[in-house]
């Protein structure tokens, strides 16, 4: 199924187009105001973030106007480069090479294309089930037993999160929502544009009043105000764009909830690992962000649970409850 | 000429994608000066990306020197020779309890240094792998003389090491199909040498400034 670009799709590119300038020229007054060391090194880094939406927004509304294929392999080369920046970081040994080539180039492009098919069955079970039960008989061909538990273990996460979790946001275009066909790709929108800003506002609450640490040894930037003002902003925000979902505005606004909280469980998730292998950013792929994992962590929990509970509610037969 | 350029930016391209390099210059600049850039070897990949990590402009003017005996057939002649200018080298000996073929080895090893003087004096800069062969990765192991020997021809030439990691993750030795792995290329400050130098201190400080970079 296809999507097309309707009048509404053009006001929000608008409205992103919009935001970004002011956050372009925002950035441009406060590398002028601010003059402490401190200070000018954070302004800095914002204005390299700010650099780096342009062409992140650039890219995905270019692959968005080729339509789902063209989705399906953004995300498809997402997975990878994340993927790659996990695999990195964990370390892996000679022995895991020829599974390391199954994982990346074969159950990978596997995953997006089933998406893509629309074989919804098999999307879902291929890599939490069968990858699962492959990377250890791979594994073992490869005759080295040190660490084997640990090494299958690690992969297959690395194949989760990177690969199925975030297969799961293009997969929001093969729903068939009722009086909703041919808009899917507003919904992958709402998901991005909820999950990415929730970070954004949890960041600059946090720069502007945040006090109290949530959790100091693993995240040592995340605090208790950036927390509660980034998902009260996000989900205000969520709830005013009700009208480019098939949600009501109070449907909306659960949705923006359930999606900033599990995008925060992913960015406190990540961190958690990238505490533990010793390092600050999964990557350097984009300038003032880190890797591309260290800006899809929240994507990464948040898309599987707003891809099912929109289809267990809008697509399948409604819960008796919901009436 | 052109195509040649082209089909090398193309497997530049490949390379960055897949080993998605991360570069740093310490204590050394990307200058248009003639170097010759030596580095540990540990994959196939180690010339195709350090060569991609150089500023276009300087890449058209560094060649790398690969091992006459692996990269002489068939398509593997064709990707070294024809797109990355290679200059081929025999390699030096293998067997050194081969008393019959020492004096034949000395011929080409003099025959492998015309060779790179050679290329020298076109103005070209080289990239050497002075281990010879290829490396587990854990480690750098002797270095060969050859880079020695070198440097008493062309001592205004600067030396500059270079460290390569995780290129043995993305190709290892044996294996065929690369798997994307992110890797690291750390230019360091050129060797400050005297005149003097003898054979084993300069190998030695050679060695010692290439391992210090893989700590840096």
């Amino acid at each position: 199924m296809n999507y097309k670009l309707d009048h509404q799709m053009f006001w929000i590119a608008n409205g992103i187009f919009v935001g970004l300038l002011a956050a372009s020229l925002t950035g441009l007054a406060l590398a002028r105001i601010v003059k402490s060391e401190g200070g000018q090194a954070t302004v800095a880094n914002l204005n390299a973030r700010i650099r780096a939406w342009w062409v992140m927004i650039g890219i995905f509304a270019l692959s968005f106007m080729i339509g789902t294929g063209g989705s399906m392999l953004l995300f498809a080369f997402i997975s990878l480069l994340a993927l790659r920046e996990y695999v990195s970081l964990i370390g892996t040994v000679r022995a895991d090479h020829r599974t390391l080539f199954w994982a990346f180039f074969v159950f990978t492009p596997a995953q997006y294309f089933f998406w893509y098919e629309g074989w919804y069955g098999v999307a879902i079970i291929l890599i939490p089930v069968y990858a699962f039960l492959f990377i250890p008989t791979r594994l073992v061909l490869a005759h080295d037993t040190t660490g084997f538990l640990d090494r299958a273990a690690r992969l297959h996460w690395g194949l989760m999160v990177c690969v199925y979790c975030i297969s799961y946001a293009p997969a929001l275009l093969t729903l068939n929502i009722p009086n909703y066909q041919k808009q899917n790709a507003k919904l992958l929108l709402f998901l991005v544009m909820i999950a990415q800003l929730s970070d954004v506002f949890q960041y600059i609450w946090g720069k502007l009043l945040g006090k109290h640490k949530i959790a100091p040894a693993i995240s040592p930037n995340k605090t208790w105000e950036g927390f509660v003002g980034g998902v009260a902003s996000a989900c205000a925000l969520g709830t005013g764009l009700w009208w480019m979902t098939p949600f009501s505005p109070l449907q909306a606004l659960g949705m923006s909830f359930a999606i900033t909280l599990m995008g925060f469980a992913g960015g406190l998730t990540m961190s958690a690992i990238k505490r533990d292998r010793g390092v600050k950013d999964f990557g350097a792929t984009i300038e003032g962000h880190g890797g591309i994992l260290d800006r899809m962590d929240s994507i990464c929990f948040s898309a599987p649970l707003f891809f099912h509970l929109t289809r267990w509610i809008f697509v399948s037969p409604h819960p008796t409850w919901f009436h | 000429m052109i195509r040649s350029s082209f089909f090398a930016g193309l497997i530049a391209g490949g390379a960055r994608l897949l080993a998605g390099p991360t570069v740093r210059w310490i204590g050394s600049k990307p200058e248009r000066r003639q170097r010759v850039y030596f580095a540990n070897h540990t994959s196939h990949l180690d010339f195709v990306v350090l060569w991609s990590v150089l500023p276009p402009d300087l890449r058209r003017r560094t060649r790398p020197v690969a091992a006459k005996d692996y990269w002489q057939s068939g398509l593997r002649r064709r990707i070294a020779v024809n797109v990355f200018h290679a200059v081929l080298v025999e390699r030096g000996a293998r067997h050194p309890a081969d008393a019959a073929s020492a004096a034949s080895q000395l011929e080409s090893a003099r025959f492998a240094l015309d060779v790179l003087l050679d290329a020298l004096d076109k103005r070209y800069s080289l990239i050497l792998f002075p281990e010879g062969t290829r490396g587990s990765g854990e480690g750098i192991s002797a270095f060969k003389s050859g880079i020695y020997h070198l440097w008493c021809k062309r001592p205004d030439v600067e030396f500059v090491p270079v460290h390569l990691s995780n290129l043995n993750r993305i190709l290892p030795k044996g294996e065929f199909l690369p798997v994307p792995v992110i890797s690291h290329v750390v230019f360091g400050p050129p060797l400050q040498l005297d005149e003097t130098e003898s054979k084993e201190s300069f190998l030695k400080k050679a060695h010692e400034a290439l391992d210090a970079l893989g700590h840096a």
